[in-house]
């Protein structure tokens, strides 16, 4: 059976928050995915092909995301903590 | 490095170089560097034995000290083994932009595992699961299901461990204490021996504590050779410009198969499905590994979890860069010998000087020694718990299951190293990919558990078998001209057309056929197992009512005895 639409503590599943920490995770499959979109040489940087820098920029980008994602789901957790006992 | 190589990678070497002396200076530093983490790894059994008395339990997954920078440690000198150091930038040497798909996939692992793990630790520590199998015959109430988890597991770490064997192999050859094809194959394989008996006994004596320690230095070593690489090289090579340059060239010329050329700089059109698939499928899989989990569950509360998917991807840079030096190699023209393996510790050997060459292969040879302790503990556990104590003998005392996974973690390390020493290198190879393919298979069982009981254990048990079934298929159907079966992880996907990763495919039908049964059993009122674990296990964090801070001996007792 699918788990409720409600967490066990009455408090709803999906917050705006939630889904912009979603979103966060999502970005990376996205562009990551979409590969026509970076296969390609120029510009080059340092003379390093785009396809390459371009992904490793991604390393960082997906770092800034999932910590943006981790600070959000703390502090609704901390909130929630603080507000519910 | 003359420029007439960079046109034909496969140039003859000079004949000085073609008697392959042994390095005397960075074997000298290569054994200074083992012989320093043997002392450690020693070391870390009686410091801790004097800090806290003979309570080996301490040492189990839910060990306290396991915070933050240790998990970080712990998980990359896991995840981002030896073999990942030799095999990526190898395979970047021979075809180029397909073998860079290691960093898209390790980028997309970390936003996949922030979801689901942190579910996993909850639930794990509330009911004292220790392994996925565990979870799923408590989520499923299966043994049946469990079972096939757990042979999954156990059948895709093996060759992996062998692999870690394959990496040291690597390095010992180009530092010339390989042997030739003539020399005795003892002498041969001695290095690869005394290596492997030093791992085996102070993993043995020291359990996780050891691999965590030794991850300190191998990661720093690891660390400190990329960056000198990532700027010595290029500039001895005249610049990242020129690298490309020769590397657009030697990639443009033919390659294995007839009329196409040997790789791309960047994924070409007909290559981006594969890219694309590997990468996702990949990224899939990676924390349905055993020993992924291991390290994961030894960490201290779910924000630890958390907190390392946002820094983990600093080895992914260092992915990234490594990558690059297979570029670098086709510049310098390496000879590999025919073994593109050879591509990484030959650009050092030929680019560093001596003693630094020595750093460097102890940073590959030691990374290799991190992994395979992990990973044969993971394949010990597994097999303890839902095998041996499931199966065979139920009644079985905490005591005869810390035995059992004792023994069975040492009969894992010795299966992996005959299995190095009397077969042919792409054996462990062919079943890595399998390896990859099949633990893929596991992921509907356990991901899908920890969101929803809707899928009913039969269509799972179903789905996983007909996923597995059609992917060793698939992959035993994949030629190259150099080898008949199990040529690639890639093959055309059925009803599309375009060429993807078989182990996506494989799992795609997996999912189908789960959800399809799961529909027609519900309709006909198939008895579902019990689900011991409630909604509310799956958010507990430590401090939480009834949360473990520690896992219970079976796993306890495993590491901390090895």
């Amino acid at each position: 059976m699918p788990e409720p639409a409600e967490s066990p503590t009455g408090r709803p599943v999906v917050t705006p928050t939630r889904i912009v920490a979603g979103l966060c995770l999502l970005a990376p499959f996205v562009s990551m995915l979409w590969v026509s979109s970076y296969a390609r040489i120029e510009p080059t940087l340092i003379g390093i092909p785009f396809f390459y820098w371009y992904q490793m920029l991604w390393v960082l980008i997906s770092t800034v995301l999932t910590t943006v994602a981790y600070k959000l789901v703390r502090r609704e957790q901390r909130l929630r903590k603080d507000g519910g006992r | 490095m003359n420029a007439l190589v960079t046109a034909a990678p496969a140039t003859v070497r000079l004949a000085a170089s073609q008697t392959h002396g042994v390095n005397g200076v960075a074997l000298a530093v290569f054994v200074f560097f083992f012989l320093a983490v043997t002392v450690m790894g020693f070391l870390a059994a009686r410091w801790r034995k004097a800090e806290q008395s003979a309570n080996l339990d301490e040492w189990g997954l839910g060990g306290r000290s396991f915070g933050t920078w240790i998990t970080w440690f712990l998980l990359g000198g896991d995840l981002y083994t030896a073999y990942t150091f030799v095999a990526v930038p190898a395979a970047v040497y021979t075809a180029g932009a397909s073998g860079f798909f290691a960093v898209p996939y390790t980028i997309l692992v970390y936003p996949f595992i922030f979801l689901f793990l942190p579910r996993l630790w909850s639930v794990s520590h509330k009911h004292g699961y220790v392994t996925t199998s565990d979870f799923v015959r408590g989520r499923f109430g299966s043994k049946g299901l469990s079972l096939a988890v757990a042979l999954t597991g156990i059948l895709a770490t093996m060759p992996y461990i062998a692999l870690q064997l394959v990496g040291i192999q690597a390095v010992l050859d180009v530092m010339g204490i390989g042997g030739g094809e003539h020399t005795n194959w003892f002498v041969k394989d001695l290095p690869l021996l005394i290596a492997f008996a030093v791992l085996a006994a102070y993993t043995y004596s020291s359990g996780l504590r050891a691999p965590a320690l030794i991850a300190f230095v191998k990661d720093g070593l690891i660390y400190l050779v990329i960056g000198v690489a990532i700027v010595y090289i290029p500039i001895k090579l005249g610049g990242f410009d020129s690298i490309f340059h020769a590397a657009g060239k030697a990639l443009a010329q033919p390659g294995a198969v007839p009329g196409k050329p040997r790789g791309e700089v960047t994924s070409g059109p007909n290559a981006q499905w594969a890219y694309a698939t590997l990468a996702l499928g990949s990224a899939l899989a990676l924390f349905m590994y055993p020993h992924s989990i291991t390290a994961t569950l030894s960490s201290r509360s779910r924000n630890v979890i958390r907190r390392n998917t946002t820094i983990l991807p600093l080895y992914s840079l260092m992915l990234g860069l490594l990558a690059l030096l297979g570029f670098m190699a086709i510049k310098a023209g390496t000879d590999i010998q025919g073994n593109p393996q050879l591509a990484i510790p030959q650009l050092f050997e030929d680019m560093f000087p001596s003693w630094f060459t020595g750093v460097a292969f102890a940073a590959i040879g030691i990374g290799a020694l991190v992994p395979a302790a992990i990973m044969s503990i993971a394949a010990a556990n597994l097999f303890t718990r839902n095998v041996y104590k499931d199966f065979l003998k139920q009644d079985a005392t905490p005591e005869q299951e810390h035995k059992v996974a004792k023994l069975v973690s040492l009969l894992v390390k010795v299966g992996a190293l005959i299995f190095v020493l009397t077969m042919d290198k792409t054996v462990a190879i062919n079943f890595q990919l399998l390896g990859g393919i099949w633990i893929l298979q596991t992921l509907p069982s356990l991901v899908g558990g920890l969101f929803t009981r809707w899928f009913h254990r039969w269509a799972l048990l179903a789905g996983w078998a007909a996923g597995m079934l059609y992917g060793t298929l698939a992959a035993y159907g994949v030629a190259t001209p150099k080898q008949k079966h199990f040529g690639g992880p890639s093959t055309a996907i059925p009803g599309l057309g375009e060429i993807g990763y078989i182990g996506l495919t494989a799992f795609v039908l997996n999912v189908v056929v789960a959800v399809v049964l799961t529909v027609v059993l519900r309709a006909f009122n198939a008895p579902d197992g019990t689900d011991e674990t409630s909604p509310a296990d799956y958010t507990a964090d430590a401090g939480d009512k009834g949360v473990l801070a520690d896992l219970p001996p079976a796993t306890a007792g495993a590491p901390a005895g090895h």
